[in-house]
């Protein structure tokens, strides 16, 4: 009776894929077999490379531009004259852009860490530490390519330091990051005993300055990263792997992903992130001191989960993440234009946080909601 | 008692030693989940005052069971009566309150909080907002000297206590609520044999207070010395019920157990098995407290299969071979290569896949499509320069859909979507792309119903036929007989029989997997 009983066998294909195992690790091309049902199958178009895959993630994106819309017309609705200049309105683009730039970079590299599953609360103290180490009377006599090493090297160095603690040290990245965040603070300090120094490199100050084709230099550097980070977590096997640690880190692991040494990577990516920013803040104040960038953790985190990035991994996108952090330049400059304070502007963007989780929360119990009605008729 | 004549044809004599009232009675209970039938009409009833043994094999469900009666799930239909009222609880709270206690296997303890807290965790005794600690600590104590424990001081934090301490403050837990029943899935299994006696001692003072008891247990040897009636599930049906604990002879249990299984659909075997090189050779692996000593070798082309009970350490066994787990001793060579151990990435390398336990939390990433779940493994090899293909990808995976006839086809929904048998397709399909020679299969068909599950069999079948080699572990028994060429038995972390399928039956490796228990005492 534990004899094989086949007397209902079906007419079943038991025959795999071609380049199945385990005699042709070649891999002829299954296109070739199945001609996918899709069409679109064989997508190398240099158009088909650009176009996102995840329709939730546009939905998500497009209502964050919906947001944006609603505060460009509070802006009209508050300040007409204004925005009865064209010219104005062109300056003030570019203004709120560069009001996002530094943090926007910042916030590139957390919303790797953060899709990762871990989370970076020391990026604003890396920059302070890269800004502060980079414009010591030393690194400039270097010049301007040595001040830039020096804060692309130390955003990396501190990064990797944070990566080895999380991954090899099992520390909760948390903790990790948060000693990090008080420890790299006080070396920026003991580093600029506590002084402002100054930049006397033009070429570095003149960073912030420039605007080739009449665009800010540092716009064009925070497009460069944002896209270079699209391209990175969408089209590379880079992107593939932290989707999969931060969406099941075991089930990464048991499809032989090294977890731990990705990790390391992507902290690094934020340090790395944090470097180029320094020198962005740099150039803009034409100095650096250990207290810059204060908080932009706090910036970096809300700007990417407003995007729709999950706080606990494996979900988000590097376009959601900028809309994040346009909307908050934005509502800065709503209420810079408005002569408004400061407090007001912190308590509506502490709404505005509150609202965007709600707001995803319940998209996404709707979405379980209606699968779960979806399982019930079908059985 | 009268009631029990319109209990259908399945329930014989009710044992005399019982004379208590009926509290619980299930007629026809169903539950269903996507693509599986879980149960498909349970009857049971439990009268007062007895040890109520549930009898079944993995996947029979009991758990199941459990877990209706518990709150956790509601029946899709029949009826549940408690003491003589239809009921259906809307969650484990309702279920607790109405006087059903359940402790699972797994106790579901707060470590941090003491003995106290944990016995009356969620209905602590209160007066104006305040815990009444000194009263909380003095009815746990009552309650711990009820149960013959008064030397376990109620302030002690959960987390100090041996595991026979903690299943006494989950039995606390239960009379805090005053239950008429208490459920307990395999409480012995966490405990030293001498430990026992002693929750043995327990049960018969529950239920000598009238306190009704369900025992779960594979130990046949339990059940006689402990137990009152039985009633044998298999394949979530009830397929006897109320038979007298003690004197039913076991190859009748084991019969209703096993039973001959028209839904288990086997490909055939091919004539020369075997015939294969050596590919992988595991010898003398051990690891501590899981399993010790196991030297096992899988040929190209041979379905390997491993029975053993869970926590026998077989899936800790099969973890190891593939890096998971670190082993303390001994090698895991593939074709002759060792292994660097404790690496993953190092058996994926030499050409292993692994398709784990739990499918959810260990193998797939249910947001994602289901063509990146294929690719899991293999997406890397799609990349060129570190730019990944999708367009390649997702015709490989393409591929894989239609061979193995996953439904639906549409690689881009999400893995989510899929049902239980599908899901479990996409984490074989994981393997079959790039050059996998070796898969382990852990548990391969749970929560995969009947028509999948032959599908997967041929899938299986037919990657041998390519010469893949399979090691394949599986808690029910007609599985690994009936699709392996070789098979192991494992007890208690040690191989203990290893034979050529056809040389095996069902009843015989039940027997080895449970401990010999079986045959003790039978008078067949």
């Amino acid at each position: 009776m534990t004899d094989s009983t086949p007397t209902a066998t079906p007419e079943r294909p038991a025959e795999l894929p071609a380049q199945s195992p385990p005699v042709d690790p070649a891999a002829t091309s299954a296109a070739a077999k199945s001609p996918g049902h899709h069409g679109a199958a064989p997508a190398t178009g240099r158009l088909s490379f650009w176009r996102g895959d995840s329709g939730e993630g546009a939905r998500r994106n497009l209502g964050l531009i919906g947001v944006l819309v609603v505060l460009v017309v509070i802006g009209i609705a508050t300040r007409p004259d204004l925005y009865g200049n064209s010219s104005w309105v062109w300056d003030n683009i570019l203004t709120i852009l560069k009001l996002a730039s530094v943090v926007g970079v910042v916030t590139v590299g957390m919303t790797f860490v953060i899709i990762g599953g871990g989370i970076d609360l020391s990026v604003g103290a890396i920059v302070a530490l890269a800004g502060v180490w980079a414009t010591t009377l030393a690194t400039q006599s270097y010049g301007a390519g040595g001040m830039i090493f020096t804060a692309l090297a130390v955003g990396l160095g501190v990064g990797l330091v944070n990566g080895l603690l999380v991954s090899y040290g099992k520390l909760v990245p948390f903790i990790a990051t948060l000693a990090m965040m008080v420890a790299a603070r006080g070396l920026a300090a003991e580093i600029s005993d506590k002084q402002t120094q100054v930049s006397g490199n033009s070429v570095i100050n003149g960073i912030a300055s420039t605007s080739p084709l009449g665009i800010p230099l540092l716009v064009y550097i925070l497009a460069a990263v944002v896209i270079a980070g699209w391209v990175l977590l969408n089209r590379t096997t880079f992107g593939r792997r932290t989707v999969a640690v931060g969406g099941n880190p075991e089930a990464a692991r048991l499809a032989g992903i090294n977890v731990r040494r990705h990790t390391v990577l992507l902290y690094a990516l934020s340090g790395l992130c944090c470097g180029i920013a320094a020198i962005m803040l740099t150039a803009q104040a034409n100095s650096a001191q250990a207290a810059m960038a204060n908080l932009y953790e706090l910036d970096a985190i809300a700007a990417a989960i407003i995007g729709g990035t999950l706080l606990s991994g494996g979900r988000g996108t590097i376009v959601g993440s900028l809309l994040g952090v346009i909307i908050f330049s934005t509502i800065t400059n709503l209420f810079a234009i408005n002569g408004l304070s400061t407090e007001a502007q912190n308590m509506v963007k502490g709404g505005i946080i509150v609202a965007a989780v709600l707001i995803q929360q319940f998209q996404f119990r709707s979405f379980t909601q209606f699968l779960g009605r979806n399982r019930l008729t079908t059985t | 008692m009268s009631q029990d004549d319109n209990a259908a044809p399945l329930v014989e004599a009710p044992a005399d030693t019982v004379a208590g009232e009926v509290v619980l009675r299930l007629t026809d209970v169903v539950k269903t989940f996507p693509g599986v039938r879980a149960l498909g009409g349970v009857q049971l009833e439990v009268r007062a005052g007895e040890v109520h043994c549930l009898l079944g094999q993995n996947g029979a469900g009991k758990s199941t069971l459990i877990k209706v009666l518990a709150g956790v799930h509601r029946p899709d239909s029949g009826e549940v009566q408690w003491r003589g009222q239809p009921v259906e609880f809307a969650n484990p709270q309702a279920a607790m309150r109405a006087g059903i206690a359940t402790i699972y296997q797994e106790l579901d303890l707060v470590d941090d909080l003491s003995v106290a807290e944990n016995a009356f965790l969620g209905h602590e005794p209160r007066r104006g907002g305040f815990v009444r600690r000194g009263h909380m600590a003095r009815r746990t104590r009552e309650i711990l000297g009820r149960l013959g424990h008064g030397e376990i001081p109620p302030g002690r934090m959960v987390r100090a206590l041996p595991a026979a301490g903690k299943q006494i403050v989950s039995m606390a837990r239960a009379l805090s609520h005053e239950a008429r029943l208490i459920i307990m899935d395999e409480p012995s299994a966490v405990l030293a044999h001498d430990e026992v006696g002693n929750l043995f001692r327990i049960i018969r003072e529950l239920t000598a207070q009238g306190i009704a008891v369900i025992y779960i247990s594979h130990r046949m040897e339990e059940i006689r010395e402990i137990g009152d009636r039985v009633t044998v599930l298999k394949d979530g049906r009830t397929t006897a019920a109320n038979l007298p604990a003690r004197d039913t002879p076991t190859s009748e249990l084991v019969a209703k157990m096993t039973g001959r299984n028209i839904e288990y659909v086997f490909p055939d075997r091919p004539a020369d098995t075997g015939a294969g090189a050596e590919l992988l050779q595991v010898d003398g692996l051990t690891r501590a407290g899981e399993f010790a000593d196991v030297s096992l070798r899988v040929r190209a082309g041979e379905i390997v299969g491993i029975a053993g009970l869970v926590g026998s350490g077989r899936s800790e066994l099969l973890e190891t071979i593939y890096g998971a787990r670190r082993a303390d001793a001994g090698a895991v060579r593939m074709g002759g290569r060792a292994l660097r151990p404790g690496s993953v990435g190092a058996a994926v390398r030499a050409g292993m896949g692994m398709a784990p336990e739990e499918r959810k939390s260990q193998a797939l990433l249910l947001g994602e499509p289901i063509f990146r779940n294929v690719t899991l493994a293999t997406f890397g090899r799609f990349a060129r320069l570190g730019f990944t293909d999708a367009g390649r990808e997702r015709a490989e995976a393409e591929g894989v859909a239609d061979s193995l006839e996953l439904r639906p086809r549409d690689v881009r929904r999400p893995v989510r979507t899929l049902s239980g048998g599908n899901q479990q397709k996409v984490v074989v399909g994981r393997w079959l792309l790039g050059g996998t020679k070796l898969l382990l299969l852990d548990e391969p068909t749970r929560g995969v119903d009947v028509g999948a599950r032959a599908e997967l069999y041929q899938v299986i079948r037919g990657l041998a036929a390519q010469g893949v080699g399979v090691l394949l572990v599986s808690s029910e028994v007609p599985e690994v007989l009936g699709l392996a060429d070789r098979v192991l038995v494992m007890r208690e972390g040690r191989m203990v029989r290893e034979a050529p399928a056809g040389e095996l039956d069902e009843d015989t490796v039940l027997d080895l997997v449970m401990a010999g228990s079986l045959m003790e005492g039978a008078p067949a």
